[in-house]
């Protein structure tokens, strides 16, 4: 920033021009330190874009609102003492956590075994595969959900299973598979496969080298796979308002509220959520780093 | 697709080489298939299966009198009535998302760059802020635009001040609408570009000015090119989602002039018997989707999307 502090117009011309180094005016040294930074000043400008609404969601949980929540009209604490005092809203976070833990769980433990086998193995049908798990990443999340809402209603539902709970979680297993597949197998992919051949050469038996040498390896890859999951499962709402039925989830929760105002309870809960999962990726990121510098040394 | 990979990288980690493994380190087994069978039972139960049983839905006949009824049929007038009553649905649909895909590219690109090359130890960080966003649910996020874009806010008062405005509103119109969606598939853009552009060996962009060319040549010739798998991975993953969203309309959007995503919401869960219009019209979406998808993918495309 040093270079930004405006010299006075006229000391460049007073230099003698039998000086050694050539001064640029003013003008002409704000340009180039626009130039040199103009990548990270952007970068800025965009990540402050970024966070806007999730300032407004902080500013307007103090919002002393009436019936609806859309313009300030005082400050007050009261809905950060009682977040849950609105019906419903509580609830629906307990549920959509739920949803969000065992979809994660489900989806991380199949998606990282389909990984696996779609680089370290060759077998025919590979091509089939790839286009099976891409495929729904390519399917607006709108498709997906009409095409399960009429499984589940004229189909399913003949043999006991009906709309709830439980249809979301399948529902969030499936959409969440294909992300932790490509986020697992670009690990995998980034692996020297010569360390799994030197545990096989000292006489590891294939689980043995699998669960001491390939899974620490690739559980990075893991952890961001299930948090992935967890974020695309939690946030989800196109989806799970077809296939919900009654059951509500933290996002249906706020949909729903947002046609008659969403009470700033519900600010409350989503700006408290993103505090947790900031405070959760960067304590992960701190511990990464603690341990690769430990490795260096 | 690959590019979602930096998610978990993001950590020095000693054990990750660049070197992809040979082929030959591919073993045959039976194993894999044990491996697939789970992931792939799921996704033929809870999407192939579904997709068919909409395929099915999206041929039957109502009832007539009763709505809500329907019987099994091949009815392809569901399909006549999903291209001619709603083309404009559609061709909104694909514009908007269209032009929301453009404008995150040109917003993603900077900050991606940025993070790839001018960030240092700032990177980590940085990504953690173009995720942490994603955290605030993304309806109180796309409703906090309509506080911010509202008649009385700051946005429209700077503009109106300035005379950039002439309709004098921007919530409730198409541009909200582009504004929304934009906004909410942002990181899709900026991770897959950052991904490719971290792969990028800087010292390839510093021997274009070396070569003489200014920075825009350079930008053109060099930086552009080698991210090209970030680029192409990025524009589908915000055009795809952005071609079906309903909230952004329902929430930023007209009352009149919405997109298809909000026929099928509305014809699914709001309109009795209006089931197999509105599987033809979720079938015809996704077919129009694949079928961008794999033309672009072919004049564009790498390895690495798959």
């Amino acid at each position: 920033m040093a270079t930004m502090t405006p010299a006075s117009p006229s000391a460049p011309q007073s230099t003698p021009p039998s000086g050694p180094a050539y001064r640029p005016s003013t003008a002409k040294r704000a340009q180039l330190w626009l130039a040199k930074h103009f990548a990270m000043l952007s970068a800025i400008l965009v990540l402050l874009y970024l966070f806007l609404p999730v300032a407004y969601t902080f500013a307007f949980s103090f919002n002393d609102h009436g019936k609806t929540n859309i313009v300030w009209q005082g400050f007050t604490w009261e809905h950060w003492q009682d977040p849950c005092g609105v019906t419903g809203a509580c609830e629906s976070l307990v549920t959509s956590l739920q949803v969000g833990a065992i979809s994660t769980v489900v989806a991380t433990v199949l998606g990282t075994m389909m990984a696996l086998a779609m680089v370290r193995y060759r077998f025919r049908g590979k091509q089939a595969s790839n286009v099976l798990i891409f495929v729904p990443m390519a399917t607006p999340e709108i498709v997906m959900g009409a095409a399960l809402l009429t499984i589940f209603v004229q189909g399913f539902s003949n043999i006991g299973i009906n709309l709830g709970f439980g249809t979301i979680v399948f529902a969030h297993i499936m959409f969440c598979l294909s992300f932790v597949v490509v986020t697992v197998r670009a690990r995998i992919q980034s692996l020297d496969p010569r360390i799994e051949e030197a545990a096989q050469d000292l006489y590891a038996s294939p689980v043995q080298t699998f669960w001491k040498v390939t899974f620490p390896l690739i559980l990075p890859g893991i952890l961001g796979a299930a948090m992935l999951a967890f974020s695309l499962s939690f946030d989800d709402f196109i989806i799970t308002n077809f296939v919900s039925g009654n059951e509500n989830t933290f996002p249906k929760f706020v949909y729903v509220a947002s046609r008659r105002g969403i009470p700033a309870e519900a600010n409350v809960i989503g700006f408290s959520m993103f505090v947790i999962a900031v405070l959760l990726v960067v304590g992960a990121q701190v511990v990464s780093s603690m341990r690769a510098s430990k490795y260096k040394s | 697709m690959s590019a979602l990979a930096p998610v978990s990288q993001v950590a020095g980690d000693p054990a990750v080489h660049p070197a992809p493994p040979a082929p030959e380190t591919q073993k045959r087994s039976w194993t894999a298939y044990l491996l697939l069978l789970p992931g792939v039972l799921w996704l033929g139960v809870f999407f192939i299966l579904p997709l068919v049983q909409l395929a099915s839905v999206s041929l039957q006949s109502r009832y007539p009198g009763f709505p809500g009824y329907y019987y099994r049929d091949v009815n392809f007038d569901n399909y006549v009535a999903a291209l001619t009553d709603y083309a404009p649905h559609f061709a909104r649909s694909f514009l908007y998302a269209g032009l929301a895909t453009f404008l995150a590219f040109v917003i993603a690109y900077p900050l991606a760059y940025a993070m790839a090359f001018k960030a240092g130890r700032w990177r980590n960080l940085m990504m953690i802020c173009v995720i942490a966003p994603f955290f605030t649910s993304f309806i109180l996020r796309t409703f906090a635009w309509s506080q911010i874009l509202a008649d009385e806010g700051w946005v429209v008062g700077v503009l109106s001040f300035l005379n950039l405005l002439p309709g004098g509103s921007i919530i409730n119109t198409p541009v909200a609408v582009v504004a929304g969606l934009t906004y909410n598939f942002l990181p899709f853009m900026v991770l897959p570009i950052y991904a490719s552009l971290e792969r990028a060996d800087p010292r390839v962009i510093e021997a274009g000015g070396d070569l003489y060319a200014n920075g825009f040549t350079t930008f053109r010739t060099v930086t552009l090119p080698m991210s090209m798998p970030g680029v192409l991975a990025g524009t589908l993953l915000t055009f795809i989602p952005a071609a079906g969203d309903f909230v952004n309309m329902e929430l930023l959007g007209p009352q009149r002039g919405k997109m298809v995503g909000n026929v099928i919401n509305d014809q699914f869960l709001a309109i009795p018997g209006g089931y197999p219009v509105a599987a033809a019209l979720s079938f015809t979406l996704m077919a129009a989707i694949l079928a961008m998808v794999f033309l672009y993918v072919r004049r564009f495309g790498t390895e690495e999307l798959v």
